[in-house]
C-alpha cells in the first residue's frame, strides 16, 4: 500500500509537468489544428533560458526564494516570446499551405532549435541547485519539497489559465477561433493576434514546466525536450486533443501509468506500457478521453 | 499484357542490367565513401516507397514507419543468426514479417483517422523499440552483432528496382486508383462500393513490406543492428522525405530521399553547422515549394512536359 501511495505521489508529480507541456500542444491544436513539434524545443530552450538568467542575475551563486521566483517568471516570459516568434516567422507564412506542410515546418523548426542550442551551449550542462531539498516521511511515503513545488505551481498555473481562457476577452477570442477561424474573423476578432497569444501562453506554460524539470533534474541538454515533449503530446491526444481539461487528465493518467509500471514491473518497460495504454484507450474512445466525437458530414 | 505493364518490365530489365553493370564494372573502382552513400540512399528509397503509398497516395498519417523497418531488420537478422537462413532468403522473409506487423497494426488502428492514427502508429514505433531493447535474444540496447554481410550495391538496387516497378504497376492498376480515391474523399469512395478499410489495410501491409525490406538490407549491410536506428526520429525523417518530395507522387519522394540523404554529406565541410543549415533549408523549401518538389506529378510527367514544350517550339 505504501508503495502504491508513493507511486501515486511520484506519478502525479510527473504528470503535472507533462500537463503543463501538454496544454501548449492542445491549445495550439485547438486554434490551428497543427501538431507543433517545436513545442518540446520551447521546453528545452526554457531550461537554457533559466540557466542563463540564473547566472546573469547572480541567483545561481546565492539563491533566494524571491530570486528563483524572478528567474522563473523571466523564463516563462522568454519562452512566451520565443513561442510567439516561432509562430510569426515560421508558421504564419505557411498557414495557407496545408497541415502536412505546417507539420514539416514544425519538425524543421525543432531540428533548428536543437542544433542551434547544441552549437551554442553544448550538451549536458549542469544546472545549479536553486532550492534546498527537504524530504518528509509521512507514514512511510517520501514526500519531497520538489513534489510540493510541482503541485503548488501547477495548480496555481491551472487556475490562472482557467481564468484567462474563461473570464477574459482574449480567452473568449481563443475559444471562438478554436470553434471556427473564419467565423471568428468575420466577427472582428483579430485572428492573427489571438493565434500569436495562444502560442505565447502555451510556451509560457512550457517554460514553467522546464523550470520545474531542471530544479528536479539539474542538467540542461539540447535533446532534453524530446521525450517529455513526446509524452506530453501523447497525453494531449489521450485526453482528446484540443480539449484543455482533457490534456490535464491525459497527462496525469500517463504520469501515473508510467510510475506504476516502474514501481511494480520494471522501469525499462514503462514506455511500452504507457503507449499500450494509449492505443487501447484510443481504440475504445477514438476521440480521446474528453474529446468530442464529431459526426462525419457527407 | 497491357502496353504500360510491358514498359514496366522492360524498364525493370534495363534497370537491372545497368545496376549489375555498375556493381561489376564501377563499384570496385569507386571510392567506398560514395558507394556507401549510394547504398544508404537505396535503403531510404525502399523505406520511403512504402510511406509514399500509405501517406502520399492513401492519405493515412503514419508516424511509425521506422517500426516496420525494425521488424524487418530484427526478423531477418535473427533468422540468419539463429536459424542460419541464407541472407538472400532472409531479406524477403524480413519484409513478410514486417507486412504481418503492418496487418496487426493496421486492422485495429485504421478505425482511427488523422492525428489519432498518427499517435497510434507512433506508439507502435515506441513499443517496438522498447521491445527489442528488453528482449535478451534480440541483444538488448547493444543490438545484434555479427550479422552476415550480404548487402551490396547490386542487391540493394535490385530490390529498389523491383519495388519501384511493383509500385508503378500497382498504382497504375484499377485497384491502385482506389488508394488516391480514399485519400481524396473516403465517404464518396465508400459510396461507390469500395471497401475502404480494406484499401487502407492493404496500403499499410504493402508499405510495411517495403520498410521491412529496407530494414533487412540495412542489417545485412552494417553487420549489426541496434534499437536506436529505428526510433521515432527515423520515422520523422521518412515522413519529411515524402512531404518534401510531394504527397501523391512516387518519384518525388525518391528525389527527396536522395537529396536528404546526400545533403548532410555534402554539408560535411561545415561539420558543426550542417544540421542547422539542413533544418533551415528544410523550412525554406517548405515555404518556397509547399506542394513538395514534384507535387502530385511524377518525374516522367515533367520530362514529357519538357519534351512537348521543345517539340512545339
Amino acid at each position: 500500500m505504501t508503495l502504491f501511495i508513493q507511486q501515486v505521489v511520484n506519478g502525479l508529480s510527473l504528470g503535472a509537468i507533462y500537463a503543463l507541456i501538454a496544454l501548449g500542444y492542445t491549445m495550439v491544436y485547438g486554434t490551428l489544428q497543427m501538431i507543433n513539434f517545436a513545442h518540446s524545443e520551447v521546453f528545452m530552450m526554457g531550461g537554457f533560458f533559466a540557466l542563463l538568467l540564473a547566472r546573469a542575475t547572480g541567483v545561481a551563486e546565492n539563491p533566494t526564494l524571491a530570486g528563483v521566483a524572478l528567474v522563473a517568471v523571466a523564463t516563462m516570459a522568454s519562452c512566451a516570446l520565443l513561442g510567439a516568434a516561432i509562430e510569426r516567422l515560421a508558421y504564419r507564412p505557411m498557414r495557407k499551405s496545408g497541415r502536412l506542410n505546417l507539420l514539416i515546418t514544425a519538425i524543421g523548426m525543432s531540428l533548428l532549435l536543437q542544433n542551434s542550442a547544441l552549437l551554442v551551449w553544448g550538451t549536458n550542462v549542469p544546472f545549479p541547485d536553486l532550492l534546498p531539498r527537504h524530504t518528509w516521511n509521512v507514514a512511510g511515503v517520501t514526500l519531497s519539497s520538489n513534489n510540493l513545488l510541482v503541485f503548488g505551481v501547477t495548480i496555481a498555473l491551472m487556475i490562472g489559465l482557467h481564468h484567462v481562457v474563461e473570464r477574459t476577452q482574449m480567452g473568449r477570442a481563443m475559444r471562438a477561433v478554436a470553434v471556427s477561424r473564419d467565423a471568428a474573423a468575420l466577427m472582428g476578432i483579430p485572428v492573427d493576434r489571438v493565434i500569436a497569444f495562444t502560442f505565447a501562453l502555451g510556451s509560457a506554460l512550457a517554460g514553467a514546466a522546464s523550470m520545474l524539470w531542471v530544479i528536479d533534474n539539474p542538467r540542461v541538454d539540447p535533446f532534453m525536450g524530446t521525450m517529455p515533449g513526446l509524452k506530453a503530446f501523447v497525453a494531449a491526444v489521450l485526453g482528446g486533443i484540443g480539449s484543455i481539461p482533457g490534456a490535464v487528465a491525459g497527462a496525469l493518467l500517463l504520469g501515473l501509468c508510467e510510475t506504476m509500471v516502474s514501481g511494480y514491473l520494471s522501469s525499462t518497460w514503462r514506455d511500452a506500457v504507457a503507449f499500450m495504454l494509449l492505443i487501447v484507450i484510443l481504440l475504445y474512445r477514438p476521440a480521446g478521453l474528453l474529446g468530442k466525437n464529431v459526426a462525419e458530414k457527407v | 499484357m497491357s502496353r504500360s505493364t510491358l514498359i514496366g518490365y522492360a524498364a525493370l530489365a534495363a534497370g537491372l542490367a545497368v545496376v549489375w553493370g555498375i556493381e561489376i564494372f564501377a563499384i570496385p573502382w569507386t571510392n567506398p565513401y560514395y558507394a556507401n552513400i549510394a547504398i544508404r540512399v537505396g535503403f531510404n528509397l525502399l523505406a520511403v516507397m512504402g510511406l509514399a503509398l500509405v501517406l502520399g497516395f492513401t492519405g493515412q498519417f503514419s508516424l511509425g514507419h521506422a517500426g516496420f523497418m525494425a521488424v524487418g531488420a530484427y526478423g531477418s537478422a535473427s533468422l540468419a543468426l539463429h536459424a542460419h537462413v541464407p541472407p538472400m532468403l532472409a531479406i524477403p522473409l524480413g519484409g513478410c514479417m514486417a507486412a504481418v506487423a503492418g496487418l496487426a497494426v493496421g486492422v485495429p488502428s485504421l478505425r482511427l483517422s488523422g492525428d489519432y492514427l498518427a499517435v497510434v502508429t507512433l506508439g507502435f514505433n515506441q513499443i517496438i523499440v522498447v521491445l527489442v531493447q528488453n528482449v535478451p535474444a534480440l541483444g538488448g540496447a547493444l543490438g545484434l552483432t555479427d550479422v552476415p554481410v550480404a548487402t551490396t550495391f547490386g542487391v540493394t538496387f535490385t530490390w529498389v528496382l523491383l519495388g519501384a516497378v511493383f509500385m508503378r504497376n500497382l498504382l497504375a492498376s484499377a485497384y491502385g486508383r482506389t488508394f488516391a480515391a480514399v485519400r481524396d474523399n473516403e465517404i464518396a469512395t465508400r459510396s461507390l462500393g469500395v471497401d475502404t478499410t480494406r484499401v487502407k489495410v492493404t496500403a499499410f501491409v504493402v508499405g510495411a513490406f517495403w520498410a521491412g525490406i529496407a530494414g533487412s538490407l540495412l542489417g545485412f549491410y552494417n553487420s549489426s543492428i541496434f534499437p536506436k536506428q529505428f526510433e521515432f526520429d527515423r520515422s520523422i525523417e521518412l515522413l519529411t522525405m515524402v512531404v518534401l518530395g510531394g504527397t501523391g507522387s512516387l518519384s518525388g519522394p525518391f528525389l527527396a530521399a536522395g537529396l536528404l540523404t546526400a545533403l548532410p554529406e555534402a554539408l560535411r565541410e561545415f561539420s558543426q553547422y550542417r544540421m542547422v543549415v539542413y533544418a533551415t533549408l528544410l523550412i525554406a523549401m517548405m515555404g518556397l515549394r509547399p506542394q513538395g518538389i514534384l507535387g502530385k506529378h511524377e518525374l516522367s510527367d515533367v520530362v514529357r512536359g519538357l519534351w512537348r514544350r521543345r517539340a512545339v517550339a
